[in-house]
């Protein structure tokens, strides 16, 4: 089993509030780790350090390269579909093809749309569609069934469990059981 | 699995970051062009402060272009790294991009010709109106064309460090206004050397390095303040 | 070479630290008082008057200290912001917090000093002088520093910030400080220049000089006694502090 996160001791201070006392956990390839907690338990912080943004905590991250998914879009809602996967796509270096990323979640028309027309759920697709340009062995979504109707949800499913079959590993943070089999569950908080 | 991000000709994520650029100002030409308005609306006010005398204007008229380009900088660099912070890219942008001054460059050269050159460019307009003679203009142009980038560079660490502060504007001038101050005197003295009749190399030269050392210092800068911006 | 690497690595520890400086706030601390008092009672009291500018020239005793000492404490906060930000040292933070408070009324104190020399000498209070200017500029420098500490809730992060302002802010110092000097004398006549050290008599320089070294003494004691302070303050939840406390050591 290869491991894809390994996290020991970790503790961090947030807005004066100490988040995870000593966490330790491990994710190995083709894993789907849960991370559940009530609000201000540190979810979204556990999934920042790990992408590296937050860095003032102690313990120990050890981590392949990921894609962190956070809870804000990541699009620029004045430009299209098209327009901000290829920005991505130019990030990445990767020559996938915008058209069938964007079939693949189901916006397949929307390429020349602005994002700021499209609903919320429409939105959240597109950002999702992040996931399929290149290839990364570690997902960090960060609560990536906000806005998304039963189909939505479904396509999330669906993509992860295809991800674990090529032996990614999900980390996520979810207050909605994400309906994928086999997936752990990480508590935080008390 | 392993990653499959190739390492990305710089040339290649230069471009692909210009582009975006590109295409949130042609989808936002209001915002671009506030700054360039308010110059002309402060000469407007200078002007009436002085009575419009034309003696008095001639004499003050590099000093107050200058001085107005640095404010109108200043604001067109609050909304540097704004959007992109809120909107969620900015964090991609530093996770993703790969050397990460590449992009954060780019950005630098967006703002720059919508602020910098721009009023570079403006610049024969407002010497028009403030009746700067015009044997002095191609020397006001040199100077702000080399002065105006390390404005730019070195206010963009300014905007960098507020970007996640939310009255970010008002401490982003008193951070980057004392930089700005050696460009001033250089860009200012150039002109006023000139009309003395003195030779200007040294100025220029002073411009040069000023902007050669933003260059060198800024991206980093920019990107350590990044990082911490992103973390609040 | 091994015991200057020793000394790097020892000063990642508050602990370590707050140990050994307390002799040398003791040294300092009677360092400073000794240097200024005899520096400042000489000078102000017992030089003999310029043949220029009369008694009004003696305020140069306190002016010049504070002048010095404020530029070169901006320059110990880059130095420690480039530690922090390359090493992580959580002393180069202490460092760089507590400088600020102290480098800033320095630097108010040479302006308004500046001014009381100016009036007798220029007839007013403010003039856009060299190094007048370029105080004020460090003023605002300093201040830069401070506000953006303060709008940033989390410490951690403010200290970073802070380090990369102090950083940029300390390689344009000399830019700025000779823009300035070539702009402003350009276009006043050369104001009156700090007599040269070897033309001025022994008797004169010689306070200054005391004054000086007192007031770079000054700077160590408090910087120590407020970096101790803060080490307290910071590590308040560890075993060794507690043990202080309990101890009533100081």
């Amino acid at each position: 089993m290869v491991a894809v996160v390994e996290v020991s001791e970790l503790t961090c201070q947030r807005d004066g509030r100490e988040l995870f006392g000593a966490l330790g956990f491990e994710l190995n390839a083709g894993e789907c780790l849960e991370v559940r907690g009530a609000n201000g338990s540190g979810k979204s912080t556990l999934l920042r350090c790990v992408a590296g943004l937050f860095t003032d905590y102690a313990g120990t991250i050890e981590t392949a390269s990921s894609l962190y998914l956070g809870h804000r879009l990541g699009l620029n809602l004045l430009l299209t579909a098209e327009q901000n996967l290829m920005w991505y796509r130019g990030l990445r270096g990767s020559a996938d093809s915008i058209s069938e990323v964007l079939s693949r979640v189901g916006m397949g028309g929307y390429a020349r749309v602005s994002c700021q027309n499209m609903s919320a759920g429409q939105q959240r697709r597109i950002g999702l569609a992040r996931v399929l340009i290149g290839q990364c062995p570690l997902w960090l979504l960060d609560e990536p069934l906000t806005a998304l109707d039963a189909t939505g949800q479904e396509l999330v499913a669906s993509l992860i469990q295809e991800h674990l079959q090529g032996s990614g590993a999900v980390l996520c943070a979810t207050h909605q059981d994400l309906q994928v089999p086999g997936a752990r569950t990480l508590q935080l908080g008390v | 699995m392993a990653d499959s991000a190739q390492p990305r000709s710089v040339v290649g994520l230069f471009g692909t970051q210009l582009r975006r650029e590109i295409q949130t100002t042609a989808r936002s030409m209001e915002e671009a062009v506030n700054p360039l308005i308010f110059l002309f609306l402060a000469i407007t006010l200078f002007a009436l402060s002085v009575g419009g005398g034309v003696e008095d204007l001639r004499a003050r008229a590099s000093g107050i272009i200058w001085v107005l380009v640095l404010l109108a900088n200043m604001l067109s660099l609050e909304s540097l790294f704004r959007r992109d912070y809120d909107d969620g890219t900015l964090e991609q942008m530093l996770l993703l991009a790969q050397p990460v001054f590449v992009p954060i460059l780019a950005k630098i050269v967006a703002q720059w010709c919508l602020s910098g050159l721009a009023m570079t460019l403006l610049a024969p307009l407002a010497a028009l109106i403030l009746y700067l003679p015009t044997n002095e203009l191609p020397v006001l142009l040199l100077s702000l064309l080399l002065g105006t980038p390390a404005l730019s560079l070195f206010g963009a660490v300014g905007a960098a460090l507020t970007v996640g502060l939310r009255r970010g504007g008002v401490l982003l001038g008193l951070l980057i206004l004392p930089l700005y101050v050696p460009v001033l005197i250089f860009g200012v003295g150039a002109v006023s050397e000139h009309m003395a009749g003195v030779s200007i190399n040294a100025q220029i030269y002073w411009l040069l390095a000023i902007t050669m050392l933003a260059l060198t210092v800024a991206p980093f800068a920019v990107q350590a303040a990044l990082r911490i911006s992103v973390e609040q | 070479m091994a015991s200057l690497k020793e000394f790097w690595h020892r000063l990642g520890s508050p602990r370590w630290f707050y140990q050994i400086s307390g002799l040398w706030l003791k040294l300092f601390g009677v360092l400073a008082l000794l240097l200024l008092v005899t520096g400042s009672v000489w000078g102000l009291a017992f030089a003999p008057p310029d043949y220029q500018q009369g008694n009004s020239f003696r305020i140069m005793y306190v002016h010049v200290p504070t002048a010095i000492v404020s530029q070169s404490a901006y320059l110990v906060m880059g130095v420690a912001g480039i530690v922090l930000l390359v090493w992580r040292m959580k002393l180069a933070d202490m460092v760089l917090a507590t400088i600020v408070p102290f480098g800033m009324s320095m630097t108010v104190l040479a302006l308004v000093t500046g001014a009381i020399w100016g009036k007798p000498t220029w007839g007013a209070w403010w003039v856009w002088d060299a190094r007048t200017t370029s105080m004020l500029v460090l003023l605002f420098l300093y201040f830069g520093i401070y506000a953006l500490r303060q709008s940033i809730p989390a410490r951690e992060s403010a200290g970073r910030a802070c380090a990369v302002l102090a950083v940029v802010g300390m390689i344009n110092i000399p830019i700025i400080k000779y823009s300035v000097d070539w702009w402003l004398t350009l276009h006043q006549p050369a104001t009156f220049t700090l007599t040269q050290a070897p033309s001025m008599p022994a008797v004169m320089w010689l306070p200054l000089a005391i004054n000086v070294l007192g007031i770079y003494c000054l700077f160590g004691a408090n910087l120590l006694s407020r970096l101790r302070l803060e080490i307290l303050r910071r590590e308040a939840g560890t075993q060794w502090v507690r043990d202080l406390v309990a101890r009533g050591a100081p």
